[in-house]
């Protein structure tokens, strides 16, 4: 039993909020009923709420993984299965990256007083501001002719680590800030080397803030569209870019595409569920301070 | 070596890593752009072959027709959504600031439409608007009225893609806004509340004014975040019907890779850039003034 109370409040007051609610979700649940329907269904005048749900649209988009062969497949198209493992493995691989150096670089900021401080914080936070567009010029010469490295997972696991490292380590600093010296003081005493310290004292302690800062680090690597567009070849496009690419043509199975970006939004949905206070953290961090 | 020298050079070899990848894969390719965007470049040259020729891709911007209405999209969307973002957003804070059960679900649900990826929040809204299968078309239909050109028609199609934004973004706003009116010192509204103050005066002369500081920060976040739009757009219109919604980062997509124009997307993306740096600017200012005023309030305090 909880021993909050609560106020009471109008019933004008809870017929706004459920509005609210429907407003929020209702093209997410209009997206989902959507992937669940046959294109007749989705063609039809008829109201939209009865229909037998199917999983077709889902064997379509999927069917590079499944260890059956679906009936109503003539031919099994692979670009999105492919997609998908490639979207997965950057997203994670470049979370990763991202982190671990992005923890030590704000982990030194906030630590150490040494020549230049101030001139890194401030350039992290402008750096911050770059938008994806900004750097699509640049990035594609670079990478084609100077790195070569276009066409490769890894070019763009590159562009990813480097365009979320501010925000990573602009977010740590609020949270190593918080772990008492007298800890690492502690530490140092029994004879613990600086990178014992860090790894063995202070990343334990902030491991919430490491969970903001991986989910939005990974939100941005799966979702981003525009540097993966310019930057991928045939074999490492991404999902984001697959889709795009499907919408250009004249005729849209809506049914397959909405099924393909319901997979997309998925693990951007289960994190929201699993950490929200962390997420809403991180978005409040430099805004609201306290 | 020494362990003084170890020390020393400790901050460095932590900072390392991460220096190294932001001057490679941001800084470099940032200063390369400023350079880039006085050569005629196209696509299929090494960056050396290109020719240089000074300041043509400014002229020729900005006698540009098409430029010049795309920055004049990018500005009006940009004011349009942030003033009705903020109005909604800041509104919905006041009205819903109360203690009620489940206001962490209602905050969860909320942050959603901004955590899944925009090109599907674009996929989601274009559905919606489709003339013959999109729910909106449909209901109006079954009503008896007319359909709506949403996407086909300029300034219809202009209005919905700030209808998709705002869905997306309010909650931005709303939350920050929020998470300020719980941090306001209860005794001040407290205080007013024994004065007399009823709920408006409440909000006009102590939530809102206690709260400006967090806005104006909430206000430039979310116009810096304005002139990042590209996807959701993308994906909706394409920049169409003819240019009605083609903001700035759309046109320098559009310029690179089908004008195929490098030198002056180039010159483009430096002239958001610097728009970019001067909100950004402006906020880094306006924060360090909101500290040293309140050292100075403390100072004070302490004195008395």
């Amino acid at each position: 039993m909880s021993t909050q109370t609560y106020d009471r409040q109008n019933p004008a007051f809870y017929a706004l909020l459920i509005t609210l609610v429907i407003m929020a979700i209702g093209p997410i649940y209009l997206m989902l009923t959507t992937s669940l329907k046959l294109n007749i269904d989705i063609m039809s005048d008829s109201s939209s709420l009865l229909f037998m749900p199917t999983l077709r649209n889902y064997e379509t988009a999927l069917c590079d993984f499944l260890w059956y062969e679906p009936e109503h497949l003539r031919r099994c198209d692979p670009t999105f299965g492919r997609a998908l493992t490639n979207s997965l493995i950057i997203g994670l691989i470049s979370t990763a990256i991202t982190l671990i150096i992005g923890t030590m670089a704000a982990y030194a900021l906030v630590r150490f007083r040494f020549m230049g401080r101030d001139v890194v914080s401030i350039w992290t936070l402008m750096m911050r501001m770059v938008p994806p567009a900004v750097l699509l010029v640049p990035v594609f010469g670079i990478w084609t002719f100077q790195f070569g490295i276009d066409g490769s997972r890894g070019g763009i696991i590159l562009v990813y680590v480097a365009l979320n490292l501010p925000f990573v380590i602009w977010i740590l600093q609020s949270f190593i800030v918080q772990v008492p010296i007298q800890l690492e003081e502690a530490a140092r005493m029994d004879g613990a080397g600086p990178f014992q310290v860090f790894f063995l004292v202070v990343l334990p302690l902030i491991k919430p803030g490491i969970a903001a800062a991986s989910i939005f680090t990974f939100r941005v690597a799966w979702n981003e569209f525009l540097l993966a567009n310019a930057l991928s070849d045939r074999n490492s496009r991404t999902v984001p870019v697959t889709i795009v690419n499907s919408l250009t043509e004249f005729d849209i199975d809506w049914g397959v595409i909405m099924a393909t970006g319901m997979l997309l939004a998925i693990p951007p949905i289960i994190f929201t569920f699993v950490a929200s206070r962390q997420i809403i953290t991180g978005m409040t961090a430099g805004a609201v301070k306290g | 070596m020494s362990i003084a020298s170890t020390n020393r050079m400790t901050p460095y070899l932590f900072l390392a890593p991460a220096g190294l990848v932001l001057a490679f894969a941001l800084f470099y390719p940032i200063c390369y752009m400023i350079y880039a965007s006085f050569l005629d470049w196209n696509p299929s040259q090494r960056i050396g072959e290109a020719e240089f020729v000074g300041l043509r891709n400014y002229f020729k911007l900005f006698s540009d027709d098409a430029f010049r209405e795309s920055m004049g999209v990018t500005l009006k969307f940009a004011a349009v959504v942030v003033t009705i973002e903020m109005f909604l957003g800041v509104g919905l804070a006041l009205l819903l600031d109360r203690n009620i059960r489940g206001m962490s679900v209602l905050r969860t649900l909320f942050i959603l439409p901004m955590m899944i990826a925009p090109i599907v929040v674009g996929l989601m809204w274009r559905y919606m608007y489709h003339p013959t299968v999109g729910i909106f078309n449909k209901t109006l239909k079954s009503w008896g009225f007319d359909g709506i050109p949403w996407l086909s028609d300029g300034s219809w199609a202009f209005a919905s893609v700030v209808i998709a934004d705002v869905w997306q973004w309010t909650p931005f706003i709303f939350i920050l806004s929020l998470a300020a009116l719980q941090s306001l010192p209860a005794s001040a509204i407290e205080a007013s509340r024994i004065d007399g103050a009823s709920g408006w005066q409440q909000i006009l002369y102590i939530k809102l004014p206690l709260m400006l500081p967090v806005l104006i920060v909430t206000l430039l976040l979310r116009l810096i975040d304005s002139f990042k739009v590209l996807e959701v757009i993308l994906v909706m219109t394409n920049g169409g019907p003819g240019l009605s919604t083609e903001i700035l980062s759309l046109r320098i997509n559009r310029t690179a890779s089908e004008f195929r124009e490098l030198g002056e997307a180039a010159a483009m993306s430096n002239l958001l850039l610097i728009v970019l740096l001067i909100l950004t600017f402006t906020m880094f200012i306006y924060n360090k003034a909101q500290d040293a005023r309140a050292a100075r309030l403390r100072a004070v305090e302490e004195e008395v």
